[in-house]
């Protein structure tokens, strides 16, 4: 029987299609001190490039695949233990994974469960992985969908249920958005709680995301427990209107592509199959005109057009603000209009996406107020 | 929401969804209904292969059986665009294409120039090519070099289903006269495909690999071989960009001329039989344009200069593979000033 103290570190699945992982590079060596959440390797799929973070404390014993090697999903590709788990007990479980490895027969992981529900007669899909009493739900920003999440929702899963949609007008949900106002989205969030039995949530919003997790905050404040916004849309008036419209027009690969560079502080995060997947759910039929609907909701000529301000200062739960300090589409002033009622946790080298540039930052602050 | 469905049942979608979106959208052609043998609509094959089955029942009317009459009912079918329809017909095998030449070449494709911008003719012609079904030399030609060298026409060759559904969308909205080449062999193929409708614009090459070390530009089944091949010399330590330029005509010269700026090599893989067809075109367009940027001649993978052969052996050889892209990639690679 295994030794219980010993974590696999195991090659994550970031999203449905990830089948192998290559790892570009360990950031921690064998013998290394290791704490939850420490960045551990650079992992390099067909779609992203991302950091694998510890999810235990001990040492990093042993290195089963080296820098510059493919593991499938779900391999084993380091041990973690405690010192004063003898060697032996470690060379068990490498000779396993190395077996295991040898062999194909890897079991893989999971990873989050895709469905979805009727909400008002439109249909939202959405992800979930993880069980327990305590529900996180994800909601992404304007033009995003649920998998932007990847390197957040999973980790966050301990003990929990993490749950990231599609909000109405994206990903593979519907795309009639109504009137696409504030209100709307936040009702379709509330609707979307009440579908799955959810009685009380902590929410988690990213850019129109924030906005739409305060609205539903402040009109039902009996389902909501926490409030994590990241990089949220509707504080200060400064917003990057070229970039907004440049990605509702944007048809072609090179029409998009720079857009796309201004939502990472480092550009070569946008990889040709993130613009090629954004492109793909661009060109369903009806995103065109209910990203136009939704833009109308977002801009004021040049400024931004919501003022998420009143919303929150109605919403008396835990609250966290995380912001990319290279944040080119909010640019990270706009917290300013935050600065009385929360300190927000700036993430240096991350821009507008500053939970896939900086994931471990994003969790410490949804975690901070999970507790 | 992306599901796995085959080439030939993300075809059957794309006309069912533009069917339903759209009452101008009309199928016609041989065996639409029926079929070899089969009593007709009460066992409709869907043409020869299968694409539009269901299609009979599910719009009445709109199906249209016709006889072996290639030049009557594309011309039919031309006819009908320009007064408001929008027929897709099918050209059953595209080697049959000589029989209603006149109404392709000589009418459709010159509608909009001759009046002056005026007239529209939003058809699509269907047609199947390629080699590998024991079909012969009458049924297994890849001929649409033909189509593309035709001023006025729009020339598609998906090579997925995702492409084959995104693609054929486009086409049947599309105002002026396009030939929709699909290839026997991937109507089997399998991929993730949207259900919601969805488009995919003509003259945008999409990149199926990223590499630095040599460019492969392949065409309709060859994109899949061209991967095949890419993924092999990878492991070698040789990085292909792959670039299934998805549209003829229009093509994507930008893409294709990027690309060979970055890697200074190209090999161009093509069923097309060698003299004047893509291979050559493309060859010519770098050879004019990214001169400045090769550091080894172009090659070009295609069949030989022949029919396609009956024999079972000598239609496997006919048919480019993936070793042999293998093969032109390593004697690019080896080239030296």
């Amino acid at each position: 029987m295994t030794d219980e103290r010993i974590h696999r570190v195991t090659m994550p699945k970031w999203g449905l299609s990830m089948a192998t992982g290559k790892i570009t590079d360990w950031w921690a060596a064998e013998g290394d001190d290791v704490s939850d959440g420490d960045d551990l390797a650079e992992i390099d799929t067909d779609k992203i490039a991302g950091t694998l973070e510890s999810t235990g404390d001990g040492v990093l014993r042993r290195i089963v695949v080296a820098a510059g090697s493919d593991a499938p999903v779900g391999a084993t590709i380091a041990v973690v233990a405690p010192a004063e788990v003898p060697d032996s007990a470690i060379d068990e479980v490498v000779a396993e994974a190395e077996q295991q490895l040898a062999s194909g027969e890897v079991e893989e992981a999971g990873g989050p469960a895709v469905a979805e529900v009727d909400v008002g007669g439109r249909m939202i899909s959405y992800a979930s992985i993880g069980e327990g009493p305590e529900a996180v739900v994800l909601v992404h920003g304007f033009g995003g969908d649920k998998n932007s999440w990847l390197f957040v929702q999973e980790p966050l899963a301990e003990g929990r249920t993490v749950y990231a949609l599609d909000l109405p007008g994206h990903g593979a949900s519907t795309k009639d958005v109504g009137d696409g106002s504030l209100n709307a989205l936040a009702a379709t969030l509330v609707a979307f709680l009440d579908e799955l039995g959810v009685e009380q949530a902590h929410l988690v919003g990213h850019s129109l995301g924030g906005a739409v997790v305060a609205d539903a905050a402040a009109s039902a404040p009996d389902r909501v427990r926490s409030l994590t916004l990241i990089a949220p849309a509707g504080f200060g008036s400064e917003v990057d209107a070229d970039y907004l419209r440049g990605f509702v027009e944007a048809s072609t690969r090179r029409e998009l592509k720079p857009h796309l560079r201004k939502l990472f502080a480092d550009e070569s995060q946008v990889t040709r199959h993130l613009v090629d997947d954004l492109l793909k759910y661009k060109r369903i039929d009806g995103v065109r005109e209910a990203l136009q609907t939704l833009l109308g909701t977002l801009l004021h000529g040049d400024a931004q057009a919501i003022d998420t301000g009143p919303a929150l200062a109605e919403v008396d739960v835990p609250l966290a603000v995380v912001w990319g300090r290279q944040d080119a589409v909010l640019p990270s002033t706009n917290a300013s209009a935050l600065a009385d009622r929360v300190q927000v946790r700036f993430v240096d080298g991350a821009g507008h996406m500053v939970h896939m540039e900086n994931p471990a930052a994003t969790r410490e602050a949804i975690e901070s107020v999970l507790r | 929401m992306a599901r796995t469905i085959s080439y030939r049942e993300a075809l059957n979608e794309a006309l069912v969804q533009e069917m339903e979106r759209d009452q101008s959208v009309i199928v016609m052609g041989e065996d639409n209904a029926g079929g070899a043998g089969a009593p007709g609509a009460d066992d409709a094959w869907g043409g020869v292969l299968g694409v539009t089955k269901g299609l009979y029942d599910r719009f009445p009317g709109r199906v249209l059986d016709t006889p072996i009459t290639e030049s009557a009912f594309v011309g039919a079918a031309i006819g009908a665009a320009t007064r408001g329809m929008r027929p897709v017909a099918e050209l059953m095998f595209i080697d049959f294409l000589g029989v209603c030449l006149d109404q392709i070449y000589n009418q459709a494709a010159k509608f909009r120039y001759m009046f002056g911008g005026k007239a529209v003719t939003p058809v699509v012609i269907r047609t199947m090519y390629g080699a590998g079904l024991r079909a012969a030399a009458q049924h297994s030609q890849s001929l649409y070099p033909i189509f593309t060298h035709i001023p006025g026409l729009k020339v598609v060759l998906p090579s997925s289903p995702y492409e084959a559904k995104g693609l054929l969308t486009t086409a049947i909205r599309d105002n002026d006269p396009v030939i929709f080449c699909e290839h026997k062999a991937l109507y089997d193929t399998t991929g993730e495909v949207p259900e919601e409708p969805y488009t995919i614009p003509f003259g945008e090459a999409d990149i199926v690999r990223e590499g630095d070390d040599l460019t492969i530009v392949a065409f309709g089944r060859m994109v899949s071989v061209a991967a095949e091949a890419a993924d092999e010399l990878a492991r070698s330590g040789v990085r292909c960009e792959v670039i299934d330029p998805r549209t003829t005509s229009p093509l994507d010269e930008e893409t294709i001329l990027e690309s060979v700026e970055n890697t200074g090599r190209l090999v161009i893989v093509d069923e097309a039989t060698p003299r004047c067809n893509l291979a050559t075109d493309v060859s010519a367009l770098v050879a004019r344009q990214a001169f400045g940027s090769l550091l080894a001649p172009i090659e070009m993978v295609t069949p030989p200069h022949t029919p396609v052969p009956f024999s079972d052996v000598l239609e496997d050889l006919y048919i480019p593979d993936a070793q042999r892209v293998v093969n032109a990639v390593k004697n690019v690679m080896s080239w030296e000033r």
